[in-house]
């Protein structure tokens, strides 16, 4: 079962979510400020960090920030508000997905198994590696290099820069790119999306301003290549 | 891909009344993406411009549309400046009219008199000087009377003499047909006191002045003077002084015309003093009407208009401080809405994160506990809902909700709307749905419409409930759910999206917020559409979507 490190500094929010979780089996560990949290994660190695946005002291996207500096370990924020600015700068600072708070405990684990999960292999006799221009993708052993280094992509970066690879050149619609890559229902956030594109083209494109992997069909969606 | 839509003005909000037919559920997709935006734009009808004194913008865009239309409505043909012009001319050539006939006149008498005067002095003196001896010898008269002729003053006149039926002339006439028998008789009527008699006449267009002077004897020094019998006439032509007067009537006209022309000027400026702060005034009414509550009239001066114009800008600026006031109070109350609902959640997030415990927990428990623990669980997921459901309609009212458009496939969208609430078994719901419609919309607000509805109508009416798409003209998209059920009252009908609507009080919560449909109207609109509520001639409601495309 995953371990999971949340970081929330409301008692009874903490109190319920770990409380919840831990009946389905998780090891929780909690912590009430995003120092603490930080302070954790070394000695706690969890597999997931739900992080609460609304932070005292060093917010969640601080601590989303510095967690990404030196770890591609998968982060799920909790936003209490319905406020859209910090889901975007949250995605923007690395998250891989977010949850609105309330939520019960089976959409949490929901969630969570999500974006843990691996993505599936379409099968067949694929070689473990290809090339795709400058960039190699090892399906087997989950790495992306650029040039022959090794980038270090988040859990979403990855499983979305795995799914367009997949099928070069297809085209595909941010709803199902949402359904498929983050598990959401038909109708979620396309900003997902969006945000998850804008910093897998920061990390594998030569101009992030004029992609030359994951291109943009207007009205349609995201493709990978033609390159 | 961002695009915000500022939400329109909600609509009027009613007490909760009774009916039942009315609030849905709200249709909540199971996971985190059921939420939706609070931060955005702000309340954007505060004045940019509260306080100071602001000339009606006439340079700003609606200014200009604002004139556009005012000279759409063409020059008036009775207007306040077409009557002020007439006026003016009117009473200018009714002033020169007078002038100049007063003038006509002194000046006419003047000059005839004065030639009247010296003519009949001169004649009585020429007469008197008339040395004659009795009997008249017909051939000195004549030669007297040619003497006479030539002494004509100030014009030159003709002279005929009269006694008994002697007729003797300087001219080549022996009488002239301009002497009429009224001057005669008034010289032969003072046979006694001899006098001068004088008139004035108009032969054949030509004025001529008569003069008639009988002729007497002085008998003795101081004694009565004896009319002799002779009489002579003096007959001058007034042409010339006719010409005289004509001269003063044309200078007199030809004054009169620039005159008129020159009075155009102060009609026109004192029009133009009228007209424009009438014209401001209009278009800051029409810009108060509009919305501007900020707008304010340049008042100068201390006349009646200007009068009126400060008693605009004050009436204005009383308005748009009770404005003001009223939508700060309603900021407040909506504000307030808001910040319960944002206080309501975090306890919930607990509450909610607990529920399965509970739930899982409760068959262990003694039977009473159970049931009390259930009911909690149960009550918090609705909360929960309600809750949700409450942040997303502040979120309208604080126009803060946005629009995350993105182009989809509309029978796709339908159709994960319905599998992911399991509404798949078409005994149920039923879907027509037109294929390849493509359309810009926000797909997680599209599927709570669609959902809304149809879990409405499964809720309200009866099954089967159809979902019907298809775009109509290519212009619109309409998408219908209708049910079998018994209908929506006629009075329930105009309020099934208000809030909390029950057409029964007496009824017992639905499992729905109340807030179900209001939702899914705020909703609609902010894609720019419209939702109505209706009744299928054949039985059951009708709830149609129309956005366009």
């Amino acid at each position: 079962m995953p371990r999971v490190l949340l970081i929330e500094d409301d008692p009874s929010v903490r109190e319920g979510v770990e409380l919840g979780l831990r009946r389905r089996g998780h090891e929780v560990r909690t912590a009430a400020t995003g120092e603490a949290g930080l302070a954790a994660l070394g000695e706690f190695r969890p597999d997931l960090l739900l992080l609460d946005l609304m932070l005292p002291g060093m917010n969640g996207v601080q601590v989303c920030r510095r967690v990404r500096e030196d770890s591609q370990l998968p982060i799920i924020m909790l936003t209490a508000r319905g406020d859209d600015f910090d889901v975007v700068v949250g995605l923007e600072a690395g998250a891989d997905d977010y949850i609105v708070k309330p939520a019960r405990t089976e959409v949490i684990e929901a969630r969570i198994r999500a974006v843990l999960r691996r993505i599936e292999e379409p099968g067949g006799s694929r070689p473990a590696v290809e090339h795709h221009g400058a960039l190699s993708v090892d399906r087997a052993g989950l790495t992306v290099a650029k040039n022959g280094e090794r980038l270090a992509l988040a859990p979403s970066e990855l499983k979305l820069l795995l799914h367009l690879t997949a099928a070069p050149e297809q085209v595909f619609s941010r709803q199902q790119l949402l359904e498929h890559v983050w598990e959401h229902n038909y109708h979620g956030d396309a900003r997902l999306v969006d945000a998850c594109v804008r910093r897998l083209r920061a990390k594998i494109e030569d101009t992030p301003g004029d992609p030359r992997y994951i291109q943009t069909l207007r009205g349609f969606g995201y493709r990978f290549g033609p390159l | 891909m961002k695009t915000c839509v500022p939400g329109e003005e909600p609509g009027a909000e009613h007490e909760a009344g009774p009916s039942a037919h009315a609030p849905g559920p709200s249709a909540r997709t199971p996971g985190p993406s059921a939420h939706a935006p609070a931060a955005g734009p702000g309340y954007g009808t505060a004045p940019e411009n509260g306080a100071g004194e602001t000339r009606p913008r006439q340079e700003d865009a609606p200014a200009r549309s604002r004139r556009g239309r005012t000279r759409g409505r063409g020059p008036r043909p009775f207007g306040l400046r077409t009557r002020l012009v007439f006026a003016f001319l009117l009473v200018a050539a009714v002033g020169c009219g007078t002038t100049a006939a007063l003038t006509y006149r002194a000046a006419r008498s003047a000059i005839l008199e004065q030639t009247q005067n010296t003519a009949v002095s001169a004649f009585r003196q020429q007469v008197e000087d008339l040395n004659i001896s009795l009997p008249l010898d017909e051939g000195s008269l004549r030669d007297r009377l040619l003497h006479i002729a030539r002494q004509g003053k100030p014009r030159p006149w003709r002279v005929y003499a009269e006694y008994g039926t002697l007729r003797v002339s300087s001219t080549d006439r022996p009488t002239s047909s301009v002497l009429t028998p009224e001057l005669r008789a008034r010289v032969h009527a003072r046979e006694t006191t001899p006098h001068t008699g004088f008139q004035r006449v108009v032969t054949n267009g030509t004025p001529y002045l008569t003069i008639a002077v009988p002729a007497v004897f002085l008998t003795q020094v101081g004694g009565e003077p004896q009319p002799t019998g002779l009489v002579l006439y003096a007959v001058m032509e007034l042409r010339e002084d006719e010409a005289n007067i004509e001269a003063l009537v044309t200078a007199a006209r030809d004054g009169a015309l620039p005159a008129l022309a020159i009075a155009l000027i102060p009609a026109l400026i004192a029009a133009r003093g009228v007209l424009r702060p009438v014209r401001e005034l209009r278009h800051a009414a029409a810009s108060m009407g509009r919305g501007r509550l900020d707008t304010r009239i340049h008042a100068k001066g201390s006349d009646e208009l200007a009068d009126l114009a400060r008693t605009f800008n004050e009436s204005a600026a009383e308005l748009e401080r009770s404005v003001t006031e009223l939508r700060r109070a309603e900021a407040r109350a909506r504000r307030f809405a808001s910040d319960v609902s944002h206080e309501l959640r975090t306890p919930l997030a607990g509450m909610l994160a607990v529920t399965e415990v509970l739930d899982e927990d409760a068959g262990s428990l003694d039977s009473d506990t159970a049931r009390a623990v259930r009911l909690i669980s149960a009550e918090t997921v609705k909360l929960a809902v309600l809750v949700e459901d409450l942040m997303e309609i502040s979120r309208f009212d604080a126009r803060a909700a946005e629009l995350h458009t993105d182009e989809v496939d509309v029978a796709d969208c339908v159709r994960k709307t319905l599998s992911g609430r399991h509404w798949t078994d078409p005994e149920q719901v039923h879907a027509v749905l037109g294929e390849g419609i493509r359309a810009r919309l926000d797909p997680r607000r599209f599927d709570v419409v669609v959902a809304n509805l149809v879990g409405n109508a499964l809720r309200h009416g009866r099954a089967p409930v159809t979902v019907r798409v298809h775009a109509d003209g290519g212009s619109t998209l309409v998408v219908q759910v209708s049910d079998r059920g018994p209908g929506i009252h006629p009075d329930v009908l105009p309020h099934v999206f208000e809030r909390f609507y029950k057409a029964d009080p007496a009824r017992a919560r639905s499992a729905g917020s109340g807030l179900g449909l209001a939702i899914t109207e705020e909703n609609v609109r902010l894609h720019g559409g419209t939702v109505e509520a209706g009744n299928h001639p054949a039985g059951g409601a009708v709830f149609t979507v129309r956005i366009p495309l």
